[in-house]
């Protein structure tokens, strides 16, 4: 009875303990990122110049749908989404199937180099990308050589071209980061699943799609999920390639909820309900590819 | 036809290589190269090395900036590692239902954009500038609070004591060490590995960062390598050779980090999905 009662007290001692661990932790991460996240929610239905702001209801997310510059911002965001980050994803998967070929020579070699992008900062990538792809720039003059075009293309500076040197420039820095994702999970796969289906007499694409992939599920979600999570944030990049130009014709939300809070005269009410925008459809975006990984198995 | 295959997927693979580092070997050749043999597209290495390192120390302010990242980033990392590997270990080692409850709901701020977040955490620093300054806009603390702690690090400790032997703390008990001993003496030494990538990814995504010390830090003086590698980038009359300089230096601490502990960095980065 009584050691009962000791164990009970040293257990209440140990959890006691525990939240102490914790708490400076929990601390944080509530006043950092929950606590704001409800302030961004009311800051929302208020409105006006800096620091004089009104509740105006939900007139800000009626705004969002008259407002020529945000519906830009999204149309140019979801144009990098539908079309990078399917493209990166079925590169990185391709590479990292080569790559875990027990036969290949140099893999150390390749795995290295196609990784090494993702160690730049956004920033200095972006200036020099910039600078390949200006007018007069390296990539013009690379194809100009080989007579694949004859006049310069305006990659920085054309509606149409500035999209693609930016949907361009993130696979270069990201391919690489989620090939070593799937390359980790690849490298725990039993090779006999996959000699066993040569007996069967599967061809390689056969056991891509037939076993590679229902594998790599879990990951490419996460994958998936984050890339989306990065490019509905885009900001680095397009700030420092294209300045969201010409016009807004390359502009992001994220720049977007810059410009309204920091450029333009501040309306941070307004800027919360753009990025509030953002939330809701990382909830829609993320809920629809788990939809789609669960339907599969199905 | 398997050769065909053979030599097809080493030509992919080469592609992907080159295209990979060229953009590498370009800044690094820029930076020997005076502006116009640059805007020329010259692929040679020039002798210009020397001369644009010296105009590039003399005519930009990157030691301030260099100091001011490096200030932001040890920090950061610091206290990062210090506060997500207590809390993954509070997590782990005294595991109660609530707290696993606590930590999911710590894991669902994995999920906020930042760029959500960014106008109120602007707006709670203007208001600690007015009652703490040293705390508010244009601080270091500033750029580092909100940063400092990440669910994912907190998860990515807690993951990893799940591998660490817990007889030890036993025999710590027993020769009389208290429970925040029992931290510091048993379980940091033997988590080295957990601590040096968990410190490397820390250290580049605070040395990398851009948007946050942009919209914290106003004066000049107070500018971080990202940000003035962006000003420089922008610049009407640039200097090619200067600025290709600027992002060698600025590059350089992640890619040297990168090459001698490349087996850690991966661990820290794929840490969460093994």
């Amino acid at each position: 009875m009584k050691s009962a009662k000791a164990g009970a007290s040293m257990r209440a001692k140990a959890n006691l303990t525990g939240w102490m661990f914790i708490s400076l932790a929990v601390l944080l991460i509530a006043t950092f990122y929950f606590y704001p996240m409800i302030q961004a929610l009311l800051l929302s239905f208020k409105s006006g110049k800096g620091m004089n702001l009104s509740y105006v209801g939900v007139d800000n997310y009626v705004r969002l749908f008259s407002d020529k510059t945000f519906l830009t911002a999204v149309k140019n965001t979801f144009i990098y989404l539908i079309f990078q980050v399917p493209v990166m994803i079925i590169l990185a998967l391709f590479l990292s199937v080569l790559l875990n070929n027990s036969t290949l020579k140099f893999k150390g070699f390749f795995r290295t180099a196609i990784f090494l992008p993702a160690v730049t900062s956004l920033v200095a990538y972006s200036v020099i990308f910039k600078y390949l792809f200006a007018a007069d720039g390296l990539v013009n003059q690379m194809l100009m050589k080989l007579h694949i075009i004859g006049t310069p293309i305006q990659w920085i500076t054309d509606p149409f071209w500035a999209k693609v040197t930016v949907i361009l420039a993130i696979t270069w820095r990201w391919t690489g980061y989620n090939m070593i994702f799937y390359l980790s999970a690849l490298q725990n796969i039993d090779n006999s699943i996959y000699e066993a289906a040569r007996i069967d007499g599967a061809s390689s694409a056969r056991q891509f799609f037939g076993i590679t992939v229902p594998l790599l599920k879990p990951i490419i979600l996460f994958t998936s999920i984050t890339s989306t999570i990065g490019t509905l944030q885009l900001f680095d990049e397009v700030v420092n390639i294209t300045k969201g130009g010409p016009g807004n014709a390359s502009m992001s939300i994220s720049q977007y909820i810059y410009n309204l809070s920091f450029k333009y005269s501040s309306d941070f009410g307004y800027a919360a309900t753009v990025s509030y925008s953002i939330v809701i459809m990382i909830i829609i975006l993320a809920f629809i590819q788990f939809k789609a990984a669960g339907d599969k198995n199905g | 036809m398997d050769k065909l295959k053979r030599i097809l997927m080493y030509l992919f693979l080469g592609v992907a290589a080159f295209i990979s580092i060229f953009p590498f070997i370009w800044m690094i050749v820029s930076a020997t190269n005076k502006s116009s043999d640059v805007t020329k597209g010259t692929l040679l290495p020039g002798n210009y090395l020397i001369e644009n390192t010296v105009n590039l120390f003399k005519t930009v302010d990157i030691v301030p900036a260099l100091l001011n990242s490096a200030k932001i980033s040890v920090s950061t990392t610091v206290l990062s590692l210090l506060i997500a590997s207590l809390a993954g270990y509070g997590f782990e080692i005294y595991r109660s239902k609530v707290k696993d409850a606590v930590f999911s709901i710590l894991l669902l701020s994995m999920m906020i954009p930042f760029a959500a977040i960014m106008v109120p955490l602007y707006q709670m620093f203007a208001g600690l500038s007015r009652t703490v300054p040293f705390l508010g806009l244009d601080t270091i603390s500033g750029v580092v609070l909100p940063t400092v702690t990440t669910a994912f690090l907190i998860f990515f400790f807690r993951q990893n004591s799940k591998m660490f032997p817990k007889d030890l703390l036993e025999a710590g008990r027993i020769d009389g060490l208290t429970e925040l001993g029992l931290f510091f003496r048993v379980y940091m030494p033997t988590m080295k590995t957990t601590y040096a990538a968990a410190g490397i990814i820390t250290f580049m995504s605070s040395w990398n960062n851009y948007l946050w010390p942009l919209i914290v830090l106003q004066s000049p003086e107070k500018r971080t390598i990202p940000m003035l590698i962006s000003n420089l980038g922008s610049s009407y009359s640039p200097d090619y050779g200067i600025i290709m300089m600027a992002i060698v230096i600025s590059t350089l601490p992640t890619a040297l980090v990168f090459f001698l502990m490349q087996r850690h960095f991966v661990a820290g980065m794929t840490g969460s999905v093994k």
